[in-house]
């Protein structure tokens, strides 16, 4: 997994500057990239005293303390939040998954009048951003009466996540080999069957969508701020959104909800980077 | 496109008794356009139509969009916006796409032996956190109270901006990154050596050959960033509110659709002026795509390697 682009052509000695420099400049970027993440988490754990007296220091034994998550604990309902983004999410990457899985089968398995049409129709979506039809998805959530309910937020994520979806899984399923399923046909499975035995040889194209589909929905604030704002509806993102507005002013409870809602993510992407970054160069080289 | 015709119906008949639906395919497709036209394509569609109709739902033809022309209500916030938005984007290219560029190809060296996937997983890391914790992180980093940075970056009309495009430069870096990494570590090494038996220089061998093999990805990345940033409305909405402050110099698009739709305190809310600030926005991301694919897309010629 090595390209040497561009390798300058030097002597011993200069490629030994030339390695030290190159470590020099991504141990570097990294700590932009990480610094201020690493300054919130630390300072979370201060008194407000040593957060603003010594910004860059560790907390002790002296400046350590917990005042800020116990803020957060008792005015901001962060169980629930958490309970509702995790419900959205994993049932939103479900739905696309299985709806969308289905609907690429078609499209890459079968011949049939439109199919040209409806993959076309299908890519549109990509491209389109669906914020742009806000003002009807409200008009039509009232009307279905579904404001303030997480049904609403789902139907909007799976109706945005579903167009990728199909156009990524489409590509893995075309790559399946025709006679595995003449093979499962001729043992006389049905269509359905034949369809649930190739699913697990597209495999990666499941973990790239999983992953394009889930990380857009739980970090939205746009749709759960338009559709369900209520206290027992409010994502996490849309929780810490509200809990840091009112409470500026004291840093050691935004610095904790700023770290709560950051850290589980981040743990969620440090065991699963590997996956998702193979699903983005994959997605998009292909 | 071509669609194995490996099904049972399709193969007994070949093109005489084509049928139209076999009814599994309608089982596997139903849901997911069902779905997909009913809470994607169907509001879309509709948001364009509320564009041309009052609030009452009067038939208005276009008189919704001479507000946004000079002379009407909305003119000046539109075009204000409409230059923040391309301020917000123009740094996204000219910033964002060449240290993704210049990232990947230190990712990609010969001489970085350990470290690789580490350094790639860490410098992508603050690409995944949720755009609100982002605004509030720099904000804070940011804020004079703690006197990390004196000046107040994000009070003063001149750097608010600028200030805000950087923060989200400094999360979503990572995309292009990433995605020039794939294309460099696809390029084959005896491409590179033959070069340079030839005696080429790291310096030339970069701009002849490694550049021209960049340009379709750089020409996808930007206009993936483009329609991302002219759907932004998270982070200004986070760190400066919905009035974009301040006096308006951070108000995009999104932040603008937001206000015509819900209205904010002088301001009322009105979903005729909604839905068509939408339609603006579509067709400025329209006039975009259109751009790429048009004058870049036919111009810049891909490589089968």
């Amino acid at each position: 997994m090595s390209a040497q682009s561009g390798s300058v052509r030097v002597g011993r000695g200069g490629r030994r500057v030339a390695k030290t420099s190159i470590y020099v400049l991504l141990t570097l970027y990294t700590m932009l990239a990480l610094g201020p993440i690493v300054l919130i988490v630390m300072n979370s754990v201060k008194t407000r005293k040593a957060i603003f007296d010594s910004p860059f220091s560790l907390p002790n034994a002296e400046t350590f303390s917990l005042k800020g998550y116990e803020t957060v604990w008792e005015r901001a309902n962060f169980p629930r939040y958490f309970f509702n983004s995790f419900t959205v999410t994993v049932v939103t990457v479900a739905l696309v998954l299985l709806l969308g899985a289905a609907a690429a089968y078609a499209l890459a398995e079968y011949r049939f009048m439109g199919n040209t049409f409806l993959t076309l129709f299908l890519a549109v979506g990509v491209m389109i951003p669906i914020r742009l039809g806000t003002v009807s998805i409200l008009k039509l959530m009232v009307t279905l009466n579904l404001v303030n309910t997480l049904v609403a937020l789902i139907l909007v994520y799976v109706a945005m996540g579903i167009p990728l979806a199909v156009f990524i899984l489409a590509q893995f399923f075309r790559h399946v080999p025709g006679e595995l399923k003449d093979a499962a046909r001729i043992d006389g499975a049905g269509e359905y069957r034949v369809f649930s035995l190739t699913l697990p040889l597209v495999k990666p194209g499941l973990a790239a969508v999983a992953v394009f589909t889930m990380l857009p929905v739980w970090n939205d604030l746009w749709f759960p701020l338009i559709l369900a704002p209520g206290e027992s509806t409010k994502t996490v993102t849309l929780g810490v959104q509200l809990f840091l507005g009112q409470f500026v002013s004291d840093w050691q409870a935004v610095l904790a909800a700023l770290t709560l809602a950051a850290i589980p993510i981040l743990i969620l992407y440090v065991i699963f980077s590997k996956q998702m970054l193979s699903g983005i160069t994959q997605g998009g080289v292909k | 496109m071509t669609a194995k015709s490996t099904n049972n119906d399709v193969v007994k008949g070949t093109s005489a008794k084509r049928r139209k639906f076999p009814r599994h395919v309608i089982v596997f497709l139903g849901p997911a356009l069902l779905v997909y036209t009913v809470f994607m394509v169907y509001p879309l569609l509709d948001s364009l139509r509320l564009s041309l109709f009052s609030d009452e739902g009067a038939f208005v033809g276009l008189a919704n969009f001479a507000e946004l022309l000079p002379g009407g209500s909305l003119s000046s916030s539109f075009w204000n916006a409409l230059g923040n938005n391309l301020v917000f984007f123009a740094f996204h290219l000219l910033i964002q796409n060449p240290v993704g560029l210049f990232l990947a190809v230190l990712l990609t060296q010969q001489l970085l032996k350990r470290g690789r996937g580490t350094y790639r997983t860490l410098i992508f890391a603050p690409t995944v956190l949720s755009v609100v914790i982002v605004g509030f992180i720099w904000q804070l980093i940011l804020s004079p109270l703690w006197g990390v940075v004196s000046t107040p970056l994000l009070g003063l009309t001149s750097t608010a901006l600028p200030t805000l495009s950087m923060m989200s430069v400094w999360q979503f870096v990572g995309i292009p990154m990433m995605f020039f990494y794939a294309v460099l570590v696809g390029i084959p090494e005896d491409l590179i050596e033959a070069a340079r038996v030839d005696g080429a220089s790291g310096w030339k061998i970069f701009w002849k050959i490694i550049f021209p093999l960049l340009l379709p990805m750089l020409g996808i990345i930007s206009i993936i960033t483009y329609i991302a940033n002219l759907n932004a409305f998270d982070l200004i909405y986070s760190v400066q509110g919905a009035l974009a402050g301040p006096e308006f110099s951070t108000d995009i698009m999104g932040t603008l659709f937001y206000r015509s739709f819900f209205g904010f305190q002088l301001q009322s809310g009105s979903t005729a002026m909604g839905a068509t600030v939408a339609t603006a926005m579509f067709i400025v991301i329209l006039i975009g795509v259109l751009i790429y694919l048009f004058a870049w897309a036919r111009r810049v010629e891909s490589y089968e390697l």
